[in-house]
Order: C-alpha cells, then sequence, then structure tokens
C-alpha cells in the first residue's frame, strides 16, 4: 500500500486535497481534505437578518445566486411572504443564468481540457482535443467565454451584477423589467441558443432534450462524425476511455427541487435510489466526527447545528462536515437533479451505469439544453408594470429554512432570528454532501466512495482518473465549508 | 515586447468571486489580449492545466527564485488564524499554511497585486469577530499593516497594488494588469489606500441612473422602488470610489441599477458599516453620512428645498416599481 497526497486541485472552484491509499493501482481508500475555513456561519450571528442577503452571496463567487436564493427564501419563510409572478419569473431567470453559465464553465474550462494533456497522446482524438481544449489556449476558450459573458450580460439587467448581487429579496427582485428590457433579455437568450446549437450540440435544444434512452443518445451520437459539435466530441472520448465505469458512488440521488412557479417547481424535488421517495428536510443531519469541529460529537439537524472549529481534533481530516439523510450519504447535482425530476434518457443512463464520470457531464449538458427553453417561456411571461416586489417585516422572533438548486446540486440554509437579530446560521452546500469525509459509522463521503477502485498508473503522480472523478463533480470548495 | 511577463495568480481567504468576474470580460479574447499586452499566465489555480505536483512545480520554482515572478496576483483575504498559525488555510499539498507561501513569493515578486477587497483589507471574511483573523495583504480593515506589514514593498519599489471591489470589475482587473505590463505604472497612480486611480477616482454616484430622483430628493421606501436609494435604503454611492455606473458591470448593470444600494465595496471595512446594509441610518430623520466633501448644513438646505420642488412625476415614479407618469412629449413650438 502506498500513499499520495494530491493537491492543489486545478480546475475546481477552491483548493482540494485528496489522500489516496493505492494497491494493486487503484485507489483503495480516499480521504478527502476541503482544507480552508472562513467562518460565515459565525460571521452571521448577531446580524440584522436582511444582512444575510450581503453575505450569503460572497461565500462563493461562482454559486453566489445559489447563495442568495437560498438566503431570500430562509428569511421569506420567517417572514412569512411569497414573490409575485414577476419576482419570482425574475428569480429563475436570474438563478438559471447563473446555473448555466456555471454548467458551460465546467465543461469548458474545468473537465475537458485535461483530454489535452500529453498523456493523451496515442489517442487517437487527442490531437482535436488538445485544440479545441487545452487550457486557457484551446479553441474554445475563445468561443466559450465571450458566449458566456454575452448571456451573463441578463445579469446586468435583472441583478446589477455578477456575482454578488442583492436583487434576490425575500419578497422578489428589487429590479424591475421594461418592456424594451424584456426584449433585450430575450434578445440575449437566443443568442445563447444560437452558440449551444452551433457549437456545444449541433442540434436544436429541443433535439437533445428529446433523448429518451441511451440507445436514442447513441444513434444521435452516430448521427454525424466527433467533430461535428463539442458534446459529440466528449461522448466518443467518453467511449473511448470508458468514462462510464469511473467515479460511481452509492446511486443515492438528492434534488431539493428547482425553479418554482407557483408552488410547482420545473424540476421536481425528491430522493431517487432506484425509485423516487419524497424529501423529508428533517431527516437531515451533519456529523462531524472527521472534521475539525469541536461541537457536541453527534449528528445535529442544521436548524440546531453549531459550527466550532477545533484545529487540533485528532482524527479529523478536513473542515467539512458529514450531511446525511436518514443516515445516509446522498449524491446531489445535475444528474441528481434530473434523475429526481424522471428524464428518460438520465434515468435509463443510471438504471444500467449508475452515477458517474460520464453520466454527471452528459446531465448537466442535458439541463442545459432543457432549461433554456424555460428561460425563454419566462421571459415571454415577464409583465412590466406589474409587481416584482411584495414588502414584509423581519419579526422580532423566528425561524425559516431556504433550500434551492444550484448549478452543483442541493444547497440548504437554516435561519433562527432572535431579538431580531440571526441567532444561529447553518448553510449545508451542494459539495458539503459530494465532498463530505467519514461519519460516526465509518461511511465513506460520496467521492470518497467514487475514487475507491479508481485506476493509477504506475508513477503518475497525479492520477489523471481520479482528476476525471474529481472534476466530475463540478466541486466548489468555498461553498463547501464556507 | 520581448519577453513576456510571467504572472502567478493564488487564491485564499475569499469566495473565488474576482476570478469569476474576471471571465466576466467584454473583451472578445481575454487570454488572448492578455498575452498580446505582455502578460503571460503562469499559473492560475481555476484556469491553468497543471495540478498537484505539476502546480507545486511552477510555485516552488518562483518562490525560489529560478523562474522570473513579474506579477503576484493575490485573491481572497490572509487567514491568519487559529492564533496566528495560518491552519485555517493550508495550500493543498504542501501542509505549509497559504499565508507562508504569499509571504515567499511576495518576497521575489516584482509587483504585488490584491485582487479584491479581502486580499486588499480582509474584506467580507474579516467581518463580525473575524473568527479566521482574515486580514489583506498590507491592511487589516483601514489599519495599515496586514500579511506583509506597511513597509512592504515589491521589486518595482510600489506597495501592494490594492484593486478592491467585491467582487472587482474585470475592468480593473485588465487595465491595472495592463497598465503594469505597458510600464511606467508608479506611486502616482495609487490612491490613499494603494487602489488604482484608473477606477477609484471616481464616485458610485458618478452616472447613477437614478440622479434625477437624487436631484429631487425623491427616494426610495422600499425594494423594486425606482427612487433614490441614498435617504432610506442605505446607499452609499456618493461616498464609494468607484466608477461603477460609468464602466457598468455585465454589459449595463451596477448596483443601483439592479435596486439595491452601494455597500462601499471598494472601501475598507465595508463589511461592518455599523448600521444594516440596507437600510439608512439616520438622526431626527437626517442620514448620517453625507457626500464627504459637501458642507451639511448645505445639503440639509438643498434637500427641502429640492423637495418642494419635485415634480408630480419624479415624486410617484420613486415609490413605484415602474414610471407610473412617463415624460411628457413638449409641443413643437410651446416653451
Amino acid at each position: 500500500m502506498t500513499r499520495l497526497v494530491v493537491g492543489p486541485f486545478n480546475r475546481v472552484e477552491g483548493d482540494l486535497e485528496v489522500t489516496l491509499d493505492i494497491a494493486g493501482g487503484v485507489v483503495k481508500a480516499a480521504y478527502v481534505n476541503s482544507p480552508m475555513y472562513r467562518g460565515f456561519e459565525q460571521i452571521l450571528v448577531g446580524k440584522d437578518p436582511l444582512d444575510a442577503l450581503v453575505f450569503a452571496p460572497r461565500i462563493c463567487g461562482i454559486c453566489s445566486v445559489s447563495q442568495s436564493t437560498a438566503a431570500a427564501r430562509a428569511l421569506a419563510q420567517a417572514m412569512n411572504i411569497e414573490m409575485p409572478e414577476n419576482g419570482e419569473l425574475a428569480a429563475n431567470l436570474v438563478l438559471a443564468t447563473e446555473n448555466l453559465a456555471d454548467h458551460l464553465s465546467h465543461f469548458y474550462l474545468f473537465f475537458m481540457p485535461d483530454f489535452a494533456r500529453d498523456a493523451y497522446a496515442g489517442r487517437d482524438w487527442h490531437a482535436a482535443a488538445r485544440t479545441r481544449f487545452a487550457a486557457l489556449k484551446g479553441s474554445a476558450t475563445g468561443d466559450a467565454l465571450p458566449a458566456r459573458a454575452g448571456f451573463l450580460n441578463i445579469m446586468g439587467y435583472l441583478a446589477g451584477k455578477w456575482p454578488h448581487t442583492l436583487a434576490i429579496q425575500p419578497g422578489g427582485s428589487s429590479r424591475s423589467v421594461e418592456e424594451a428590457e424584456r426584449i433585450r433579455i430575450f434578445a440575449m437568450l437566443i443568442e445563447f441558443r444560437g452558440f449551444l446549437e452551433r457549437r456545444l450540440f449541433g442540434d436544436r435544444l429541443e433535439a437533445i432534450a428529446a433523448l429518451d434512452s441511451e440507445a436514442a443518445l447513441r444513434a444521435w451520437m452516430d448521427g454525424h462524425a466527433p467533430d461535428a459539435s463539442d458534446f459529440r466530441r466528449f461522448l466518443a472520448i467518453a467511449d473511448d476511455l470508458q468514462l462510464e465505469r469511473l467515479g460511481r458512488a452509492a446511486d443515492r440521488f438528492l434534488s431539493f427541487g428547482a425553479y418554482p412557479l407557483a408552488g410547482k417547481p420545473l424540476f421536481q424535488r425528491g430522493v431517487w435510489d432506484g425509485r423516487l421517495s419524497p424529501l423529508d428536510p428533517a431527516q437531515i443531519t451533519e456529523d462531524e466526527t472527521f472534521a475539525w469541529m469541536g461541537g457536541t460529537g453527534k449528528p445535529l439537524h442544521p436548524s440546531e447545528g453549531i459550527t466550532q472549529p477545533n484545529a487540533d481534533k485528532a482524527a479529523a481530516y478536513t473542515w467539512c462536515k458529514a450531511p446525511r439523510l436518514g443516515g445516509k450519504t446522498m449524491e446531489t447535482g445535475a444528474l441528481a437533479r434530473q434523475a429526481v425530476d424522471g428524464h428518460p434518457l438520465i434515468r435509463d443512463l443510471v438504471a444500467t451505469s449508475g452515477g458517474n464520470v460520464r453520466n454527471r457531464v452528459i446531465a448537466r449538458l442535458l439541463e442545459i439544453a432543457r432549461v433554456v427553453p424555460a428561460m425563454e417561456q419566462w421571459c415571454r411571461d415577464l409583465k412590466p408594470g406589474q409587481p416584482f416586489c411584495r414588502q414584509g417585516a423581519v419579526p422580532e422572533e423566528g425561524a425559516g429554512m431556504g433550500l434551492a438548486e444550484s448549478a452543483r446540486g442541493s444547497l440548504g440554509h437554516w435561519l433562527t432570528v432572535s431579538r431580531g437579530r440571526i441567532a444561529n446560521y447553518q448553510i449545508v452546500s451542494p459539495t458539503t454532501w459530494n465532498f463530505s469525509p467519514r461519519d460516526a459509522a465509518g461511511t465513506e463521503g460520496p467521492l470518497e466512495q467514487a475514487l475507491a477502485g479508481t485506476p493509477v498508473g504506475e508513477g503518475e503522480q497525479v492520477p489523471l482518473a481520479v482528476q476525471h472523478v474529481v472534476r466530475s463533480f463540478d466541486p466548489c470548495m468555498v461553498c463547501t465549508v464556507h | 515586447m520581448n519577453t513576456l511577463l510571467n504572472v502567478v495568480w493564488l487564491q485564499s481567504g475569499g469566495c473565488g468571486g474576482c476570478t469569476i468576474s474576471l471571465l466576466n470580460s467584454d473583451s472578445r479574447d481575454l487570454f488572448g489580449s492578455l498575452e498580446a499586452a505582455g502578460l503571460r499566465l503562469l499559473w492560475h489555480p481555476a484556469l491553468s492545466q497543471e495540478s498537484g505536483a505539476e502546480a507545486l512545480e511552477v510555485l516552488e520554482r518562483c518562490a525560489s527564485g529560478a523562474e522570473r515572478l513579474d506579477i503576484l496576483c493575490v485573491e481572497g483575504s490572509m487567514l491568519r488564524g487559529p492564533r496566528g498559525t495560518g491552519r485555517f488555510h493550508m495550500l493543498a499539498g504542501t501542509g505549509l499554511p497559504m499565508i507562508e507561501w504569499v509571504r515567499r513569493l511576495a518576497a521575489r515578486a516584482r509587483h504585488t497585486v490584491a485582487i479584491g477587497s479581502c486580499a486588499s483589507f480582509g474584506g467580507i471574511t474579516a467581518a463580525g469577530a473575524n473568527p479566521a483573523e482574515a486580514c489583506g495583504l498590507q491592511y487589516e480593515g483601514e489599519l495599515a499593516g496586514g500579511l506583509l506589514g506597511a513597509r512592504y514593498r515589491s521589486d518595482s519599489g510600489l506597495p501592494a497594488v490594492n484593486v478592491a471591489g467585491c467582487p472587482t470589475h474585470p475592468g480593473w482587473v485588465t487595465d491595472t494588469l495592463m497598465a503594469i505590463a505597458m510600464g511606467g505604472f508608479g506611486p502616482a497612480d495609487l490612491d490613499e489606500y494603494q487602489r488604482p486611480r484608473l477606477y477609484t477616482s471616481h464616485l458610485v454616484h458618478h452616472g447613477c441612473n437614478r440622479n434625477e430622483y437624487y436631484e429631487f430628493k425623491a427616494s426610495a421606501e422600499k425594494p423594486s422602488d425606482l427612487g433614490c436609494l441614498m435617504e432610506n435604503m442605505g446607499c452609499m454611492g456618493t461616498q464609494a470610489h468607484a466608477d461603477c455606473n460609468i464602466r457598468l458591470w455585465n454589459g449595463s448593470g451596477s448596483c443601483v441599477r439592479g435596486g439595491f444600494a452601494c455597500v462601499r465595496c471598494t472601501e475598507p471595512e465595508f463589511e461592518e458599516p455599523g448600521h444594516p446594509f440596507s437600510r439608512t441610518p439616520k438622526v431626527a430623520g437626517i442620514p448620517l453620512a453625507l457626500p464627504t466633501d459637501m458642507p451639511k448644513a448645505w445639503f440639509i438646505a438643498l434637500s427641502a428645498l429640492s423637495k418642494s420642488a419635485t415634480p408630480k412625476r419624479v415624486r410617484d415614479n420613486a415609490v413605484a416599481d415602474h414610471q407610473v407618469v412617463v415624460p411628457q412629449a413638449r409641443k413643437p413650438g410651446t416653451r
């Protein structure tokens, strides 16, 4: 058995260190360390409750709006107010803009550059992958960055700026939209659609969203050569490297449900583990056995969670707590969201090969194809002149839970207000779920499970397969510990 | 230009949002332009290919002097805790606190640039009781000092350049880096908090699209109102140094254009304003913080006067989320 400490991991958001025990050319055990602690949950205590809207987005520069959304929803529950239709539409548009921009960044800037590495020089797709996807230099960077920035100009209208907006309020949006602006937002959406259909998919978004089985995906893929689009190129590489056999965790998927409108989400809430069950947020706990945290020692529901760092705790190996649902680990993200929602392609892929590197990437791209048409509809449905924001007051005593889906998965905020101030604030982020350490029972977190069995080549200092598995989760380390 | 300037970028106690903001640049070819301007991104944690041992080799070569380090960019605050050990951020794979890496690299750098308010002053991570003992490269809030000490100078003779903002604007970063690459960027280009004057010589108030409401003191009372955000909603745009409403964000945006207060995010200690961010503190109905270079009595007198002269259109629209009264067309020939 040899031990390898890998870090820093480039092209993930924030810092990450993974310790690998290796024997017989495969990973036997992995220990995931989120090596940075800032203390937002401590900072927020004692603040005016509405100040959470300033602090929460600054937990993360890439999931900024998701954090705003969860905070606004927790406050809204405490204030007992709901958004008007325009508020929900605007908030959905802002969150979807962030989530899709993040999916795009992940694919083009974080994930695909690994296939440009010299280690793959013998593969027949390598030259093409290097030209297109090499970090910073590939032609895809030149295409995708301006497309992303242009798409994010929607934020200039709806959120003032991104990241770190204060436009998402408990009662709706602080930014009303004029008719001319509504049209310009629509123009940005169809421009983004154009990029996606030309470069990413080489097909209509609706054709991608309609793929309903692995067989249908395969038939679509075989319809054109791999150089017809970036998605086809990825699928061909995934086939060659058998990425569907890499990075499987426990195949239990969690989604808080995304993009609500009048009480009904675009993507439904629940848990998928081969069958669908409803989500009971009361079953969420955080265990800190292996975290540098010195609380009570027993798993707590986030509404009564404690954050008390203790850098000297002997058994610990990360700042990240271990969230569990009913005592079990959960994988979250686009794959989970689409599996829970019941998209037939994703359900079929998960039934055949589970959660893995290939399926996680497919789910992200499928989600782009599903959400852009929804955004176009939300934009059509905006009604300039009608209210965008309802008003309310934070009670002196109260509590609220805010659940949201970020690009990376399920995000929850739990707020307690006492004497008009924040008495407790707990945050459980998507990567807290995915990159959690072991719990008191010794059960590994999802990434730790997914890394077990991953091949490590002779002399590899930064094993490539390990990097694919890590990046397939699109981790956000700054959210993880916060 | 015969040699490119080596740029190394580190991220520590922040949210990564300044890098994400940089990617929002309106350049049609961000990295190509930077390279054409003479800047080579030797290593960036979110963007470069190198991971693990490959990345550490780059950092080690720069720290030892084997590779020239022309510009060190540091994003995120410096986490000195717990109890000064720096263990709140050990750079992955190194067993060393990030603050140690920053000290080593800053000692070699020709220029040191703090990207964002966290790296400049401590920023949001230093709020509340500052549990992580966060500070900036050369400031702890408004106090000079920070991780590197007030007397630190990079090889160029300049102190750390503070490209403050939360996040910082992509243009502030690219303009600063290009100014350095073009040569001649000197002490006179920095303001009293070591920020590049190229964006801090303006106030957020300059170019504010709510200016007509400001002139008439027609004020918003609740989120989504169109009126001026200063009197009630906590806006500090008249005191915040930045060109947000001239340069604009994400194409056409800014905080005030988004309907919410400027929280002075380019200033030291913005994270602790001493009052709820979105509520203006007042004494006897008068906002405490008025424009810094205007006599208070005059401001109050002018406010009273302009309030009494406010057109109905401006007064009504200020407290609505859309124009309930639109400007009237003037018939030709009338005066």
